[in-house]
């Protein structure tokens, strides 16, 4: 214990120590070797523009690299790989695509996919929206946004086996210990093995999501919120306009394009949805998802990285919209700037 | 009168307020309560009754056996064996007793009961018995008396000490800090230079490299898995080395975090004034000085807000820890042993609620301590995918 210890310090000392010395490194070398110089004749040689001209790229080398490698290539190879057999190593065509389309895991695992996108960001903004509101007409509102903010720290496993406690089955003659299937008993119904309910038990997966999403739709909603001045809700009301009227009239216009934001944040991490899953149900029951085939078929079999690109191609082309809105927004404020 | 009304409307939609957020705080928080006093019940008692009765004593049902015919004793013309059911410090009371352990309500404690042979058995609240017969004993194995006792709440640190040494959670714990520390500090440091060069310096290009790195911040992580995978492999065999190393994770978690840290840090690093730099390059600084006695410094908010991120990105992180390490106990990460606990410990809640809060205590520290960063960071970067 004690030696694994030692040696993750040491690890980490090295990793950043090698980092520091990579950039005062270069930047040295690039000073010394591209140095004003005298020559011999008296005549002084500036050469700060070649030094300037250089100097970004030492920069941001590492950076590229690294994008390079772990982000751009992989993107390109999984391209590639989709088109050829599970070793990689036959051309197949489009063979992994017309497999994709009559293989009844793969249309399982879109079409959950779809209902979690149906339901997770729609959810998560709501109630996030709902304790942003809310919080702010309560003295403990504080108090509330911290309790409801502490899920989102919670790993999606950690996550998974507090809710398999709650969603816990005994039989029926049994005391329950699972809170759910103890409130169903109180109430006089039979209770349930939720996680193992074919399509129910998606949604019972997905609570899982919005539990731990709904804290950030909340932080960044309450925000926004704050952002609205203050007169602009005290006119509306001596305008005699109820609560309700100033929340959908005013307050939801005015943040809308948070709105967009947040869901879109959260569509991406519902396309990607992979340990909950994998904790829960592994895909059985009727709950596979995207991600998760994709992992399986990485593996399956000794893996088949044809059919596993494929299944990532899948979720990558439903990103790519997203993709191309998000580089557009990035412009307009560029422009802006 | 209108005002009574509305006065009285007012009320009601505070109340109304004040219920519906009481409502969503219990559901946002009793889950994870229920782990936490989960995790520091007696095993036997948490899979019998609910956490939340946690306070009250619980019904056990088991059963004792007795001495044999070696142990009776003859006492005014009566064999008797005598002994105590709930011996070495066992709490808890007996309540009811029976021969067979559908009958477990057939005598309640402290009465004297006959048995179907015609022996008569006493068994005390407190687990001693007296069994008494006007034959002499001939059995040569114990008989199982079963009964119901009432157990007092016992609250432990057994789960804990359990799963911390048994179940590999301690060896992991450490794992995964080995992971994650570099992996926050090794993208920082990268981010922050690539950050300023993309905000103050010129260079051909950085228009569209940035609109690149902008393009990348939504890149599912399973676009780059197999290629990766396949790299690795082929590297580990030319080099004779093991594929799964934690190099190789914190490079892979450098990768996939490099777009949101660049992102945040030159949204934070392009708004320092431009005097500043101005300034500081009439007084003839470098970029690199400039860069690290000034930017550096001043970035430290935003600096911070990514490094919360990133660390609880990668200790919360299964899927990449599941692709780049080994599950070998000197690489298995918390989120990866918590799954394998899972699937093969799945009933035994006493070990997978401990092991889950053990998993959770760091981030939930962090984040506590630091929310005030961890909160601007998610405003910078509410784009990350």
């Amino acid at each position: 214990m004690l030696a694994q210890i030692l040696t993750a310090l040491l690890a980490i000392v090295i990793a950043v120590g090698f980092s520091l010395l990579y950039f005062a490194g270069t930047n040295w070398i690039l000073d010394k070797s591209l140095a004003d110089r005298v020559n011999p004749d008296g005549t002084e040689v500036v050469r700060a523009k070649q030094r300037e001209s250089i100097r970004p790229w030492l920069f941001i080398f590492p950076a590229l690299l690294l994008l390079t490698v772990y982000l751009i290539y992989p993107v390109v190879e999984t391209l590639r790989l989709s088109l050829y057999d599970g070793a990689g190593s036959a051309f197949v065509g489009l063979a992994n695509y017309a497999w994709a389309f009559q293989d009844a895991e793969y249309l399982q695992a879109v079409g959950n996919n779809l209902l979690w996108l149906a339901i997770v960001p729609a959810a998560s903004c709501g109630f996030g929206l709902a304790v942003a509101v809310l919080a702010d007409r309560v003295s403990w509102g504080v108090i509330a946004k911290t309790f409801i903010f502490l899920p989102m720290a919670i790993s999606f496993v950690g996550a998974s086996v507090i809710w398999k406690f709650v969603y816990d089955y005994r039989g029926p003659d049994a005391d329950q210990i699972g809170i759910l299937n103890a409130l169903v008993t109180t109430l006089g119904a039979e209770p349930q093995a939720w996680v193992t309910l074919p399509f129910w038990n998606n949604f019972f997966l997905m609570v899982i999501l919005i539990w731990i999403q709904t804290p950030f739709a909340m932080v960044i909603f309450s925000a926004a919120l704050r952002g609205i001045p203050e007169e602009t809700l005290e006119a509306a009301r001596i305008e005699g306009a109820n609560e309700f009227q100033v929340f959908f009239r005013i307050m939801l216009p005015q943040i809308m394009s948070t709105v967009v934001v947040v869901w879109t944040t959260i569509t991406i991490i519902v396309l990607k949805i992979f340990d909950i899953v994998l904790a829960m149900t592994n895909g059985q029951w009727d709950t596979e998802v995207l991600a998760n085939l994709m992992f399986d078929w990485m593996f399956r079999g000794g893996g088949d990285f044809g059919r596993g690109s494929t299944v990532a191609l899948t979720i990558m082309i439903a990103v790519i919209p997203i993709m191309i809105w998000n580089i557009r927004r990035f412009q307009k404020e560029e422009g802006m700037r | 009168m209108a005002m009574v009304a509305g006065g009285a409307k007012a009320k009601l939609g505070r109340f109304a307020a004040h219920a519906a957020l009481a409502t969503l705080v219990l559901i946002w928080t009793i889950p994870t309560l229920g782990l936490l006093v989960s995790s520091f019940r007696d095993k036997d008692q948490l899979i019998v009754s609910g956490w939340w009765s946690a306070l009250s004593s619980s019904e056990q049902t088991a059963f004792g056996r007795t001495g044999t015919a070696a142990d009776q004793v003859e006492q005014g013309g009566q064999f008797v064996i005598e002994g105590d059911f709930l011996g070495d410090g066992q709490p808890g009371a007996i309540a009811t007793f029976g021969e067979s352990q559908r009958n477990l309500e057939a005598f309640t404690a402290g009465e004297t009961a006959a048995l179907e042979d015609g022996t008569e058995f006493l068994l005390n609240e407190d687990g001693t018995y007296r069994w008494t017969s006007e034959q002499p004993f001939e059995h040569e194995r114990g008989e199982r008396i079963f009964f119901i006792s009432e157990v007092p709440p016992i609250f432990t640190l057994a789960n804990y000490v359990e799963v911390l040494t048994a179940e590999g959670i301690g060896q992991s714990f450490i794992n995964t800090l080995t992971v994650a520390v570099p992996a926050t500090i090794i993208p920082i440091l990268t981010a922050a230079f690539a950050a300023y060069a993309f905000s103050w310096m010129q260079f051909r290009g950085r228009q569209i490299l940035f609109v690149i790195v902008v393009g990348l911040l939504v890149v599912p992580l399973q676009m780059s898995l197999i290629p990766l995978l396949r790299m690795y492999n082929g590297i580990g065999e030319v080099f004779g080395a093991d594929p799964k190393s934690y190099l190789g994770i914190w490079l892979a978690h450098t990768g996939f975090g490099l777009p949101l840290a660049i992102y945040l840090l030159r949204n934070y690093i392009g708004s320092l004034p431009r005097e500043l730099m101005e300034s500081a390059k009439v007084d003839g600084a470098t970029h690199f000085d400039i860069f690290t006695r000034m930017v550096l410094p001043l970035s430290v908010p935003a600096l911070a807000s990514f490094a919360i991120f990133q660390f609880l990105w990668v200790w919360n992180d299964l899927l990449v820890a599941l692709v780049f390490l080994g599950k070998r106990p000197d690489q298995i990460v918390l989120t990866s042993q918590l799954r394998e606990l899972l699937g093969s410990r799945g009933d035994n809640w006493e070990i997978l609620t401990s092991s889950a809060f053990v998993t959770i205590v760091v981030p939930i520290c962090v984040f506590l301590a630091l929310q005030r960063y961890f909160v601007r960071g998610l405003l910078g970067g509410s784009v990350k995918g």
